[in-house]
């Protein structure tokens, strides 16, 4: 018989080759990518921007309140003086105004982590993007199937591994870069980094995407395989990315949720993804509920990637 | 040389337990020849493809390319063949070489070596000027040649081509044959192809075999087939009102008359020998011919004999076959 060939594809040179064609495609199709970043863009900008909350919050919302003058018997006072005293209503409004402000910030402080509503739900938009490109990209296996390629990719002898974790690797690689795009551009919105930021917690930023990323578009992969028609996934990813959105510290704080959102939001990968990111950004860093977050994350991604990763494998050499 | 390069035995493929789309067929292709799959679509041409390409494993049954089984030794497999889908496969947004150079990394081929091969490769396909453009402005007789290039990456000893002409215009088809003719002779290799135009089967193909739901009916070299059903045929009419069909069954080599009208059908071995002894047969009689014509079968007589449609009906029942394709693709994403 004729001796094998004499080469032997590696892992590493399939997945290298397999990854690099995806980022190759994604990048002659700027719009698409355009696309994907002026969604959570909008969001950031006009949702972050317009409900304000740091507003209702500070002086600003006192601005029409009219106190009239005060009259205070001088008996009342101590010790009691003859006549009346009358306090200016102006100066009542001016000190309560004051007065308003740091109780504001106190509370926005208390609630949010942070006293500026903006930057805590820029943050939120970073988790959205993450969620929206892993989900998404992992729906193109459909196309590669739907125009052969995946059938002519399987005749050769690079491991099937490769084949998925391309993918996988592809879509966390998009992810990381699309949420740097969002969060250059919440800073350049006014997002206010945390006084001990630096380009270390950079990295931390984006070992918690490419956990989550991971995860999400390992599970994404395995669903698109098995669905012929674009359509499904498509659904899919939109019936569930509000919810996941809503049920998640996004945009609110979980603890000031009702109790059954609260139980949704606590196994919900977001939150973690959301939170470790706000820790490493704009909140002073609490390092045991970031490495909290991360043990979480971890889990999520390890739990998810092996399901993912499982049932890809299955369909691929079945 | 008549080493077996493919051996299929009893090669099954169901879809979701219920859905046969190959039934247990046996075939051997030898060293060096071009073996087609002849058959309509939906008939279990490209599910044979996909199983001796291992992307699909078959139900039941064995097959083994160069010796590897398609199952145990996959990986063996894979090395030594190359594959030009029915689809075009190639990369809309990468240029034609990008194309090419990713199947080399598929293969696992040296990059230095990739290259030389692939500019090779390039110029074998008559690509070599549009190599840096991107494939979405190629056309379609141009992709199907990229195709080909990057089948042949990795220097394949088997070569598998799904329908390699399928919505080609004439002249690209022509084209696209000798293209393959030419492959073939250069890198000596063997060919397996599906088909469902019979002529290209008939001009490409050393031996055939014609598959019907999923089943061969009939095997053999395209004359071997054609001859098969016995010769040629000669019809005949003459001026007289008579019937001549027991004279003509008298004349030697005659296999068989029909009488359609007034016009005789008659089956013999050799046109060429028959036809001068049935006219002096009859002119001996006193009868005057006034039209007499000789066909040989063609292969569309032979899918006819064997499956009991003409190829034409097929391609009227697209419909159908839409729906089985339909079918076979949901069946196997479940």
């Amino acid at each position: 018989m004729s001796k094998v060939n004499e080469y032997n594809p590696s892992m590493l040179r399939g997945l290298w080759a397999l990854t690099v064609r995806e980022l190759k495609k994604w990048l002659k199709d700027p719009v698409m990518v355009l696309m994907l970043v002026l969604q959570p863009l909008i969001w950031m900008g006009l949702l972050g921007k317009s409900i304000n909350i740091n507003a209702i919050f500070s002086s600003k919302s006192l601005v029409n309140l009219e106190i009239p003058d005060i009259q205070v018997p001088g008996s009342l006072l101590n010790p009691p003086v003859n006549g009346v005293l009358i306090i200016p209503g102006a100066f009542i409004t001016q000190q309560l105004q004051q007065m308003f402000s740091t109780i504001g910030t106190k509370v926005m402080q208390d609630t949010f982590g942070v006293i500026d509503y903006f930057s805590y739900m820029a943050i939120g938009m970073v988790s959205m993007i993450v969620m929206t490109t892993t989900m998404f990209t992992g729906m193109s296996i459909v196309w590669d199937r739907r125009l052969g390629f995946l059938d002519k990719v399987l005749s050769t002898p690079v491991p099937r591994g490769a084949i998925i974790f391309a993918k996988v690797l592809n879509a966390t690689l998009r992810a990381i870069f699309q949420a740097t795009v969002i969060l250059a551009l919440a800073y350049l919105l006014g997002l206010q980094l945390s006084s001990n930021f630096t380009l270390l917690n950079l990295l931390g930023v984006y070992a918690a995407i490419f956990l989550l990323g991971i995860g999400l578009s390992s599970v994404f992969i395995a669903f698109s395989l098995r669905s012929t028609r674009m359509e499904r996934p498509m659904q899919i990813i939109s019936l569930i990315t509000m919810p996941l959105m809503f049920a998640s510290n996004t945009f609110f704080p979980i603890s000031l949720m009702p109790y059954w959102i609260q139980v949704v939001a606590k196994v919900n990968p977001l939150t973690y993804l959301t939170d470790a990111v706000r820790q490493l950004t704009i909140m002073p860093l609490d390092l045991s509920t970031l490495m909290f977050d991360f043990i979480c994350l971890g889990i999520f991604a390890s739990i998810l990637a092996t399901i993912g990763i499982m049932l890809s494998w299955r369909y691929l050499t079945k | 040389m008549s080493e077996e390069v493919i051996k299929a035995e009893g090669l099954t493929k169901i879809f979701n337990k219920s859905l046969v789309a190959v039934d247990h067929v046996n075939f051997s292709v030898k060293s060096g020849e071009i073996f087609g799959f002849l058959g309509p679509n939906g008939a279990g041409k490209t599910t044979t493809i996909n199983m001796l390409t291992t992307v699909l494993k078959p139900t039941e049954g064995f097959a083994y390319v160069l010796g590897y089984d398609i199952v145990k030794q996959a990986n063996n497999v894979r090395k030594v063949i190359g594959v030009v889908p029915q689809e075009y496969t190639a990369d809309e947004d990468l240029t034609g070489y990008e194309n090419v150079m990713l199947c080399a990394d598929l293969y696992g081929i040296p990059r230095d070596i990739a290259k030389k091969r692939a500019l090779e490769l390039m110029e074998l396909v008559e690509l070599t000027q549009f190599k840096d453009k991107r494939v979405e402005t190629y056309s379609g007789g141009m992709r199907r040649r990229l195709e080909l290039a990057c089948g042949l990456i990795n220097r394949p000893k088997v070569l598998f081509l799904d329908e390699p002409t399928l919505g080609l215009d004439v002249q690209t088809r022509a084209a696209t044959w000798s293209y393959i003719r030419k492959l073939k002779e250069e890198y000596g290799m063997t060919l397996f192809m599906t088909t469902h135009y019979l002529e290209e089967a008939d001009i490409l193909c050393d031996r055939i075999a014609i598959i019907d739901h999923g089943k061969i009916v009939a095997i053999g070299a395209p004359d071997e087939l054609k001859d098969s059903l016995g010769g040629d045929i000669i019809t005949i009419s003459i001026k007289e009102n008579a019937d001549i069909s027991e004279l003509i069954r008298s004349v030697e080599h005659v296999k068989d008359v029909k009488n359609e009208n007034g016009s005789y059908r008659i089956k013999v071995e050799s046109g060429e020998v028959t036809a001068p002894l049935i006219i002096e047969a009859l002119r001996k009689k006193g009868y005057t011919v006034i039209k007499l014509s000789l066909t040989e079968p063609t292969l569309n007589e032979v899918y006819l004999e064997y499956t009991g449609r003409a190829i034409r009906d097929i391609e009227e029942s697209k419909e159908a076959v839409r729906m089985q394709r339909i079918a076979i693709r949901r069946a196997r994403a479940e």
